[in-house]
């Protein structure tokens, strides 16, 4: 499914965070939109979620208007992963996930044998079956994002938008989520996902937006966009971009910059 | 995979076999006792219509007094303890109570100024009910009239004001009461009581206690995910506003219907919730039936001490409170699961 964002300006209520921003999302694409603190990344996300109104413009899903579309009918089509959070209620792993089938649910029924089923698969998936009866406050960080990733599977998505999946993970968290997120585009699922990390966008995305005060600054292939350059306009530091012997994707180290002393 | 519905009928059917063990032994206690074997051959001679051997002022005392008592108290103390679930779930806020709407500050002053006005217990009653059901429609026209707030703020944060503004009403209206005559009826009738309740006032609330049960009952997994908070609700394909719309207004009715006839009856709302969380874990198709069948548990032993323990009859809202309120900071201290 086509996920396409035309010139959309976007903000909450009275106050405009950004606009002007165009992009595309293809079936089975990852796009990762990097771009510093207060950029807007998280309320451009509402609105692509339908959470906020665009303030222009349309969020379209294959060519259909997001704006004409029910809560449930979009929850069929677009999930959300939203940031590992502390649950206030502990939920059992397997209920969390089970969530993920409201939209697929009538308002008055609960899941029957056949969510669970589909609840049970998607935590297969992502290596989570052993979890499955632990409280989600009890489980660690780490766990509680791949919980949140099998919600968002158990809703049978055709695009996946994720809220930084790889903050507040460990080292090998993180990759583990990201070798998750090619998996599932490969399968076909888009996926769009915001992120402070750049080795990430190299490692992970087919193509890059970087958002600059409420507007794209750029898009296209990761290795075309990021560049020292563009670095150092969105994030103020110098960073040396290049390859690892024995790696085949890009790498960045930053300076540290300690004054002029 | 453990079949959640066939523990779920379990807890039910223990449950309701424990309430029906706890209603005998509240009617048999009382000045006027009465043994459980009298009240269970009363009881059935209501149903085969065969009254010999049955002594006609045991059998006045059961149905006229005793039994409408028991079923107000299970109703009441049902009522409020899935009200506060109810409440609790949807404000993501464990210190939630039934009260966080204003339903009872507004039930207070409907009551409070029936009473100052001189009405008949009736018009006390349906000023009331209407008085809960005013505030929370205040509260939640004010929280739909803000727009681009946090919806569930906003309304905790209009429920404070009007309740503020409700709470002005009561004291002024204790001012003017004559202090003889009205203050006490209006005292007593803030701490809450079932002494004078009768089988008409219990058939008169049954209504709007099944009507307000429905939502819940028929939204009672998608109030599993509202508790996840109204955005994160919504990206799972539920309708917030109507489906929390359609909750406050079940769990306001029958806190209304509950303290129009009981007054206010403080703790259970809050307390019971959280010890069903304890047992049955969050899941509100079990929370729910929990909190009924502990809330109409609690209520009854509760009355039943109110009114045996000592020479007068002891205001409810006291003594949900003194014994609910160690219990609270018992849960507190331990810091069981269910609380987080």
């Amino acid at each position: 499914m086509r996920l396409d964002l035309q010139n959309i300006g976007f903000g909450y209520g009275a106050r405009t965070v950004g606009s002007g921003v165009t992009l595309t999302v293809g079936e089975g694409e990852v796009l990762a939109l990097l771009g510093p603190n207060g950029a807007g990344k998280t309320t451009l996300f509402k609105t692509m979620l339908g959470l906020l109104p665009p303030k222009e413009g349309e969020v379209r899903l294959d060519g259909v208007p997001l704006a004409g579309l029910s809560r449930t009918e979009r929850a069929r089509m677009i999930a959300y992963v939203p940031q590992a959070h502390a649950a206030l209620f502990p939920f059992t792993v397997r209920d969390v996930v089970l969530m993920g089938r409201a939209a697929r649910l009538a308002p008055f029924a609960a899941p029957a044998k056949r969510d669970r089923e589909i609840a049970s698969q998607a935590l297969d998936r992502l290596g989570m079956a052993h979890l499955a009866t632990r409280p989600y406050t009890e489980i660690s960080g780490g766990e509680r994002q791949m919980a949140l990733i099998a919600r968002a599977l158990a809703q049978e998505p055709k695009i996946l938008v994720m809220d930084e999946p790889s903050a507040s993970l460990d080292y090998g968290n993180q990759m583990r989520v990201l070798s998750h997120i090619r998996r599932l585009a490969v399968e076909g699922i888009s996926v769009i996902l915001s992120t402070h990390n750049p080795d990430h966008v190299f490692m992970v995305a087919d193509r890059v937006a970087l958002l600059h005060d409420g507007a794209l600054a750029a898009l296209g292939r990761p290795n075309d966009v990021l560049t020292s350059e563009r670095l150092k306009q969105l994030y103020d530091i110098d960073v040396v971009i290049g390859v690892l012997p024995g790696s085949d994707t890009l790498v960045c180290s930053p300076r540290l910059n300690l004054g002029e002393v | 995979m453990k079949d959640s519905t066939d523990s779920n009928l379990k807890l039910i059917v223990f449950g309701i076999a424990g309430l029906i063990v706890l209603a005998i032994l509240s009617m048999a206690i009382g000045k006027y006792a009465v043994s459980p074997s009298t009240i269970l051959a009363v009881l059935l001679s209501g149903i085969t219509g065969d009254t010999s051997g049955i002594d006609p002022i045991q059998s006045t005392v059961i149905w006229n007094v005793r039994l409408p008592r028991v079923a107000a108290g299970l109703l009441i103390g049902a009522s409020l303890a899935a009200a506060g679930a109810t409440y609790q779930g949807l404000f993501r806020n464990p210190l939630v109570s039934p009260d966080i709407l204003g339903v009872s500050a507004g039930a207070s002053l409907g009551a409070v100024l029936a009473i100052f006005l001189e009405m008949p217990v009736p018009v006390i009653q349906a000023s009331s009910f209407c008085g809960g059901l005013l505030a929370v429609g205040a509260v939640y026209g004010v929280g739909a009239a803000v727009r681009n707030r946090d919806p569930v703020l906003t309304l905790v944060l209009a429920g404070v004001a009007i309740g503020a503004v409700v709470g002005a009403g009561i004291s002024l209206i204790k001012i003017l009461a004559d202090p003889y005559d009205q203050l006490p009826a209006i005292t007593y009738w803030l701490l809450g009581s079932l002494t004078a309740v009768t089988r008409g006032d219990v058939g008169s609330i049954l209504p709007a206690v099944l009507i307000g049960f429905i939502p819940l009952i028929l939204l009672r997994w998608r109030m599993n995910v509202m508790t996840l908070g109204d955005e994160e609700a919504q990206t799972l394909g539920v309708d917030t506003r109507i489906t929390r719309s359609a909750l406050i207004a079940g769990a306001t009715l029958i806190t209304a219907a509950s303290v129009s006839i009981a007054g206010i009856v403080g703790w259970i709302g809050l307390v019971i919730p959280h010890i069903a969380r304890l047992l049955v874990g969050p899941d509100f198709r079990k929370l729910l039936p929990a909190s009924i069948m502990l809330g109409g548990g609690y209520m009854l032993v509760v009355d039943t001490l109110a009114r045996s323990i000592a020479r007068i009859e002891i205001p409810l809202g006291i003594l949900t409170a003194v014994v609910g309120a160690p219990f609270f900071l018992w849960l507190l201290a331990s810091g069981r699961k269910g609380w987080s």
